[in-house]
């Protein structure tokens, strides 16, 4: 039962942040790129509160995976950056946390796009 | 004549927005090409040309929408023996910025030609516009052409065609496909009898997920108004068929009509619920886009009115005149419909007339 | 439909058929007043007659879809972490992997399909955020690796970036005046 412990809570707490997505979406009609918009600044906000931690130790990839781990990275990069480098930090700690994601993101999509073609429908 | 003198010495317009061709332009020709999907669909056995893949073997999916356009152009016009230099006039349209498939199209094919852009409405637009050349004496041989493709319109207008966006109840699947008619001085064929000039009507609806929606009230105007001028019955026609409404814009366009005084009952289809099984395939409502109503019209209703199943269509294209533009400055959804009435004559030897 | 709503329905189908053949610019070309209480009608009557979402099967599907993402992301996480890695690389390099599995799926012409079942199950996971980047950048390849691909690779996902960037300013320089530096 233990091994298997993580990944249900992963699925749990990974579902449940998509379901609140998509309830935002069907129910209030608004763009799927302004959800996503939102969802990254709530990880920011609630990162900032010291809540989205708490849900990284209970869920895992469940929390970190979504959109708002993405806010939440950000955020806690700035922290970081702010504590060491003082208040330039603000600028430089968001995009520094998420240069590995934001770096893969460029070069895989250079190299899909060299090696790959659109199939369309 | 004094311009501003109140008596119009109009022959051929009748009512507020209807022409009459008293010379009767003759369809002479038609011809399809559609892609895979449109062969999944209840109506593949009457379109012309198809490939497997959407690209028709082209380079990109503009040059694949060039392609459809020329090629059912030319086969229309080679199916009654005549070469491309032999047309007058072309009448072209599609969805693409500066309608390019179009222009393109016209120079492989070097016809006088003359671009037309009324979003999905074209079709109508292209017939419309053609019968007046024809019946005004200033062509003998006008071909009417029109394209859409899913994936050049996706990318232009929406999402680029491997992003994974989730479809909505009320959204519609853009045709792959391309329509063509020639209409010739005399021949044999149904004939165009008349045209409604649709005005651009918008109710105020701003979800470009729901063109249907915003473009019934246009339909319906433009069908009200078209029996009106004409004082037609409404069981004149065998089908009203309007171009891309789909199954809630049909539902919607019906109510408006009913509210309006005409019932046309199950005469009245519209060519976006036709194209495709809407249970088996991944359509949302029905199909759209310009190739819809051009294939549905030169394929289907063509072949059903040569076998002498229906004697008289009205075919009334609507198109939404929106751009991504509009819909992020948060504007609403302006529409058109124009409509055309094709009858297919009596056999010769019996007296014609009108019915 | 109740007896009620179907009959309030029938009057905007009336009056919107009124409108558009009363010879008067309808909706939105009719002045003031008029035009606001055309819009209303029919933009009421619309939503009485356009399908309903299936929010119940999107939102089943959401949290179906994205669970499953997750749950392959926590495998991916105990892989790395079972390196020895501090948590937040442990983590950077869970997302750099989810990435490159969602963009491989995109060049294969598979995560679209993902996409349409799943909604904002496929969209909120960082593969979702990569799919975003990868797809323009293989639609747009034909206008040339530059002007195509270059310009183009952050069409859809440039707001996230943006304003994410923007708003975590925001709030950890408000963090900082009041925990202090």
């Amino acid at each position: 039962m233990e091994p298997i412990m993580p990944y249900l809570r992963a699925f749990l707490v990974g579902g449940l942040i998509c379901v609140v997505a998509q309830l935002l979406l069907d129910g209030t009609r608004i763009n799927p790129a302004h959800v996503m918009v939102t969802f990254v600044c709530l990880g920011a906000v609630i990162s900032a509160l010291g809540l989205y931690q708490p849900l990284i130790d209970f869920g895992g990839a469940g929390a970190t995976v979504p959109l708002t781990g993405f806010g939440h990275a950000l955020l806690q990069g700035i922290n970081k950056d702010v504590m060491e480098f003082g208040p330039v930090g603000l600028l430089t700690g968001g995009l520094r946390a998420t240069s590995l994601g934001i770096t893969v993101a460029i070069v895989s999509g250079v190299l899909v796009a060299m090696f790959f073609n659109p199939k369309g429908n | 004549m004094d311009a501003g003198s109140k008596e119009r010495q109009l022959t051929k317009r009748i009512g507020r927005q209807t022409l009459l061709f008293r010379r009767r332009p003759v369809v002479v020709s038609t011809a399809t090409a559609v892609g895979p999907e449109e062969t999944k669909g209840p109506l593949a056995a009457d379109f012309d040309v198809t490939h497997h893949s959407n690209l028709f073997g082209q380079k990109s999916w503009e040059h694949a929408e060039t392609f459809m356009l020329r090629e059912s152009a030319k086969l229309a016009i080679s199916k009654v023996g005549l070469s491309p230099d032999q047309i007058d006039l072309m009448l072209a349209g599609d969805l693409l910025n500066q309608i390019i498939a179009s222009s393109f199209a016209a120079r492989d094919l070097y016809i006088p030609f003359i671009g037309l852009y009324g979003a999905c409405s074209t079709m109508a637009e292209g017939l419309a516009l053609g019968a007046v050349f024809v019946d005004g004496g200033y062509a003998d041989r006008v071909v009417a052409a029109v394209s859409s493709h899913y994936d050049s319109a996706e990318r232009q207008y929406r999402y680029p065609t491997e992003f994974g966006a989730q479809r909505v109840p009320t959204a519609q699947r853009t045709v792959t496909g391309a329509g063509a008619a020639l209409l010739a001085g005399s021949g044999e064929g149904p004939v165009i009898t008349h045209a409604t000039i649709g005005r651009v009507v918008d109710m105020g609806i701003k979800d470009a997920n729901a063109m249907g929606t915003a473009m019934a009230p246009a339909a319906a105007h433009t069908i009200l108004q078209h029996f009106t001028d004409t004082g037609l019955r409404p069981d004149h026609y065998d089908l009203v068929a309007t171009g891309d409404l789909a199954s809630v814009g049909h539902g919607i366009a019906s109510e408006l009509l009913r509210e309006g005084g005409l019932d046309l009952g199950t005469r009245y289809t519209d060519c976006g619920m036709l194209i495709y099984d809407l249970n088996q395939q991944r359509v949302s409502s029905g199909g759209s886009g310009c190739g819809c109503s051009a294939v549905v019209f030169c394929g289907h209703f063509m072949r059903r009115m040569l076998q002498g199943e229906l004697r008289r269509v009205l075919l009334v294209s609507t198109g939404a005149l929106l751009s991504p533009t509009t819909t992020q400055q948060g504007d609403t959804i302006p529409c058109i419909a124009h409509a055309v009435a094709v009858e297919m004559p009596p056999p010769s030897g019996q007296p014609g007339g009108e019915g | 439909m109740s007896k009620d709503k179907s009959r309030r329905g029938k009057t905007k189908a009336r009056r919107t058929a009124q409108a558009v053949r009363s010879g008067s610019p309808p909706g939105m070309a009719s002045p003031g007043k008029e035009q606001s209480r055309q819009v209303k009608d029919y933009r009421q009557l619309a939503t009485q007659l356009e399908p309903r979402r299936p929010i119940l099967r999107n939102v089943i599907a959401a949290f179906l879809v994205g669970g499953v993402i997750c749950t392959i992301g926590q495998g991916a996480m105990q892989v790395w972490n079972g390196r020895g890695l501090p948590a937040e690389q442990g983590a950077s390099l869970t997302a750099a992997t989810m990435i490159v599995l969602a963009a491989i799926l995109t060049g294969l012409g598979v995560y679209d399909l993902i996409g349409h079942a799943g909604g904002m199950g496929s969209a909120i996971p960082i593969t979702g955020f990569a799919n975003s980047i990868v797809a323009p950048a293989l639609e747009f390849k034909r206008e040339g690796y530059v002007l195509g691909v270059g310009a183009r690779l952050f069409q859809v996902a440039g707001p996230v970036i943006v304003w994410g960037t923007f708003v975590a300013i925001v709030v950890g320089a408000l963090r900082m005046l009041f925990l202090g530096a």
